[in-house]
């Protein structure tokens, strides 16, 4: 076990060493605006520092070329080690428990958007810079940026970036390198957040909220530097700006980057996933509004379709921004939103949950049976947008599906045992896995996640790693072959 | 570079994994075979593209529109023709590399060129491994035999033995033994490791010695490093297929050649072809047939069938049986170093010998030839230094004065039709061709960088 987790051990130190650098952000902030969060940057970036250079001093000796079990385990190590560090500046200076700040240093890295902290508003705003510039670097991926930083991570870079990646197809590259690939896509999120925050400063945000909510947007993240989250600005232009940037993070970045190589849209239109993906929103805004309306939760079509349209694609592309507490809306509609979080977004995207394709490929695959049951001699493809889905695939999506669910109803049934009631244990599951934020319940947009005990937190910390890495990652490392020489 | 390689055969992949280890390429490869492209893409970065290598669609998608070189590496001649036509004609593609085995096409004159077949340069690796062969089999006793600046300067590897003169003494008296002709010993491996050859470096038995000399004084510095031994006479080559055939048409004027082929077919074909080989239809491996061949008065057998395998053990069998001295053609790499410690006395690496000449065409500055050493640890280069005093970091200057990276050696200089070999005092003038030995592959930018002058003179 030694030989194996120690080399690994040496490339996360340097990831470390690197990550304590991004801490300087908030850092210089605190400085400039004299908060009283100050101090604990200072000591939690020195602390990352030295604990990366000792660690890699220490395991300087074991130093060797990442195999692909290496890469495995360096994505899980640094997806469950980096939110202890990350959460050391919220622990220090916020008066919160340790469970707490992982909770909320996780919550950031994975995207997720749900917070254990009330009066957001009144946090210095080099807390809130952090929280939100976690969700940002987590969206795209911490091991993506290090393989387009560091050049050493090259040929190894493949197998950990496919660990980290989400989708069930990670074997086409932009480019032949793939350091240059990874610098590609952080290349366009960076370009598309910063066209985000500007679009949210000229629709009425300050310079401070438009960064943070436009790291928000792109991420998915789902963090506010408001509790009333965007509810607070009661605004139709910011709503607007952030659906569409929601959207856009919920494609494929790599689409993203070749409709900007074609400098046109038909690149949306050739990817099955984006096509599916317009459907699916569009029908369900429109649906969900008219059924509210009907309901009467809104008194006319047109505050309905706000709301709908604002909440329901926040929630469906795993963002968690929201203007309502739509938990008091008839149950269909949000049950059909956390239902939508599921299956929604892209692969390749910043978002969570099963993913668009792997939904393809399995309504294909259902599709294939029915219809072979009529026609027992049929050979037929699996063919999604006009590809054809090699069968390697379609198990591939089929075994983790079933682990997606397993792990649902495992944690599921933890949240239940520790004394939750259904909805809360039942949404706050699906709300983490998916990355998603607010769940129902106690855990609702109108409330936070600091209702729930140690044990509840540690669960819904678990289920937000596993959702972001994709089942696969996580519990990889609990097969015993992996350890074994 | 970007570079494209269609065929991810085994010299494609060869390629593939020389090319994309050095930081400046980009390389992409197409194949029709989508579960060898996946186990490659897994090993290499590399981009990965399936598909038919001559469509027009599939090299777009490999991105042939902004491709500086395109290597076409699959098994037909044809598709890989067509290829670099349809790169040329669609695409200008600047450099068309293509493989092309048959000698119908190679043979013919103005076949090749920029309004005819749009190949720029064609390799054929059976032509260039039957070479290797045959040079092999011309100078008994030598591991590897290199050509550079067409054969007047050739790069010899040797296992040094008790009993060569030199075996034991210094370096520096190589001169004395041998006042007549002059060689460079350009690295020396004593088990495994590199060592630097100095004047007072002594040479042991076992140690793998590489030196550098004009073709004509190659047999008396190799006597220096083991006895001599009496060239080859008779051969037994064992298949019938592309580099048997040609070796034992290139070999059976001057040497008594058997060929053995186990498909009656091919055995015919192939003895319908040469003149004075004797052909045998028989498994290589078998006993009883090598026995009755007399394979223990056999000076070189030389195992050269598709299956590495068969070549190893059949190799060995003849070593048992009393041959001289076998050799097997080997595809792994892992497999040649099991098996050069052991009873075979040569392993050729197919793709070693050709990869060499692949390799000329990425170096960036005038290389002419790379000979690939050691599986690709070390590399001897041929370069043309062009310029004068002011623009290159080289002419005009004496050896001793150039600095030169870590474990390289100049060997040799190339000068019209003059072989001169490197002394401290010998000095650099424009259009030089210069021998180099770099014991460490990893140094060959700093060496590219030293020869390719400034940026004035491009």
């Amino acid at each position: 076990m030694k030989d194996i987790l120690l080399p690994v051990a040496h490339v996360f130190a340097l990831v470390m060493m690197v990550f304590s650098a991004t801490m300087l952000a908030p850092l210089v902030l605190a400085v400039w605006s004299l908060d009283p969060a100050l101090s604990s940057f200072v000591i939690s970036a020195f602390a990352t520092f030295f604990l990366g250079a000792l660690l890699w001093l220490a395991t300087r000796r074991f130093k060797r070329e990442l195999k692909t079990r290496d890469g495995l385990m360096l994505v899980a190590l640094t997806w469950v080690a980096l939110p202890a560090v990350a959460g050391f500046p919220l622990w220090n200076y916020l008066p919160i428990n340790y469970t707490d700040a992982y909770f909320e240093a996780a919550s950031g890295l994975t995207t997720t958007g749900g917070t254990v902290l009330s009066g957001l508003e009144f946090l210095p705003r080099s807390i809130n810079l952090w929280r939100h510039l976690l969700s940002w670097l987590g969206g795209m991926g911490i091991i993506v940026l290090a393989v387009a930083i560091l050049p050493m991570l090259g040929v190894g870079g493949m197998q950990i970036y496919r660990a980290e990646m989400p989708g069930p197809m990670k074997d086409t590259k932009l480019t032949p390198r793939i350091g240059q690939t990874a610098k590609l896509l952080w290349a366009v999120y960076a370009g598309l957040t910063a066209a985000c925050i500007i679009c949210l400063k000229f629709a009425g945000m300050d310079w401070f909220d438009a960064v943070c909510h436009g790291f928000s947007a792109l991420a998915l993240g789902g963090f506010s530097t408001y509790d009333a989250s965007i509810g607070h600005f009661n605004s139709l232009p910011i709503e607007m700006v952030l659906t569409f940037f929601s959207i856009l993070a919920a494609l494929n970045f790599a689409t993203h980057y070749l409709a900007w190589r074609e400098r046109g849209v038909f690149a949306y239109f050739r990817d099955a996933e984006a096509k599916a993906i317009f459907g699916v929103l569009i029908v369900s805004c429109i649906g969900v509004a008219v059924f509210l309306y009907l309901k009467g939760s809104y008194p006319d079509f047109s505050t309905s379709l706000r709301h709908t349209t604002f909440n329901l694609v926040s929630i469906a592309t795993d963002s968690g921004l929201h203007t309502q507490d739509y938990s008091r809306w008839p149950i269909f509609a949000p049950m059909w939103m956390m239902f939508l979080s599921c299956i929604v977004c892209s692969s390749g995207s910043t978002g969570g949950g099963i993913k668009m394709i792997r939904t393809l490929v399995l309504a294909k695959q259902a599709h294939r049976e029915l219809n072979q049951l009529v026609h027992p001699n049929m050979v037929r493809p699996l063919k999604v947008g006009g590809s054809i889905i090699a069968n390697r695939v379609v198990f591939a999506v089929l075994a983790f599906v079933f682990l997606y669910f397993m792990s649902i109803v495992t944690l599921v049934f933890l949240q239940l045992a520790s004394g939750l009631d259904f909805m809360t244990a039942f949404s706050s599951i699906i709300a983490c896995i998916n990355n998603a934020g607010p769940g129902q319940g106690l855990v609702g947009p109108g409330s936070n996640y600091g209702v729930l005990n140690n044990f509840q937190t540690w669960v819904c910390s678990a289920a937000m790693l596993l959702g972001r890495l994709e089942v696969f990652t996580i519990l990889v490392l609990f097969t015993p072959t992996l350890w074994r020489k | 570079m970007k570079i494209i390689i269609l065929g991810a055969g085994q010299v494609g992949r060869t390629a593939a994994y020389h090319l994309s280890r050095e930081e400046a390429n980009d390389v992409t490869v197409v194949d029709q075979n989508e579960e060898t492209l996946r186990e490659l893409q897994d090993r290499l970065d590399i981009r990965t593209v399936n598909g038919n290598a001559a469509s027009p669609r599939v090299l777009e998608a490999a991105g042939i529109a902004s491709t500086d070189i395109l290597v076409a590496l699959s098994n037909s001649d044809e598709v890989n023709m067509l290829a670099c036509q349809i790169a040329w004609t669609l695409y200008r593609t600047p450099k068309k590399i293509a493989r092309v085995r048959s000698a119908d096409y190679t043979e013919r004159e103005g076949l090749f060129g920029e309004s005819r077949v749009a190949v720029d340069v064609w390799i054929s690796p059976e032509q260039l491994v039957t070479e290797y062969v045959a040079r092999l089999i011309r100078y008994p006793g030598a591991l590897q035999v290199l050509d550079f600046a067409d054969g007047r300067v050739r790069l010899v590897g040797i296992r040094a033995l008790q009993g060569g003169p030199l075996v034991g003494q210094e370096l520096r008296t190589l001169r004395e033994h041998i006042p007549s002709a002059d060689a460079r010993v350009a690295a020396i491996y004593r088990s495994g490791k590199s060592i630097k050859p100095e004047g007072t470096t002594v040479i042991e038995d076992g140690d793998e010695v590489f030196f550098l000399a004009a073709r004509e004084n190659i047999r008396a510095v190799m006597k220096e490093m083991r006895r001599e031994e009496a060239p080859a006479r008779r051969v037994v080559i064992a298949g019938g297929g592309n580099i048997g055939f040609r070796l034992a048409s290139e070999l059976e004027d001057k040497n008594q050649v058997k060929l053995i082929e186990r498909d009656s077919k091919r055995a015919r074909r192939v003895s319908e072809q040469l003149r004075r080989t004797t052909v045998l239809l028989g498994d290589a491996a078998d006993e009883e047939l090598l026995l009755e061949e007399n394979i223990d008065s056999v000076d070189i057998f030389a195992a050269l069938t598709n299956s590495e395998e068969a070549n190893i053990l059949s190799a060995m069998l003849a070593k048992r049986l009393g041959a001289h001295k076998v050799m097997a053609l080997i595809n792994k790499p892992s497999y040649a170093e099991l098996i050069e410690s052991g009873s075979i006395d040569v392993a050729i690496s197919p793709q070693t010998v050709t990869i060499g000449s692949l390799l000329a065409h990425v170096r960036r500055g005038d290389v002419v030839r790379v000979h690939s050493l050691r599986r690709g640890a070390a590399e001897a280069l041929e370069v043309v230094v062009h310029g004068d005093a002011d623009s290159s970091k080289v002419i005009g200057r004496r050896i001793e004065d150039i600095s030169l990276p870590e474990g390289t050696t100049l060997g040799a200089v190339v000068r019209g039709e003059d072989v001169i070999i490197a002394h401290h005092d010998t000095t650099v003038q424009p259009d030089d061709h210069l021998i180099l030995f770099l014991t460490d592959r990893r140094h060959i930018e700093a060496v590219e960088k030293l020869f390719q002058g400034s940026a004035s003179f491009l």
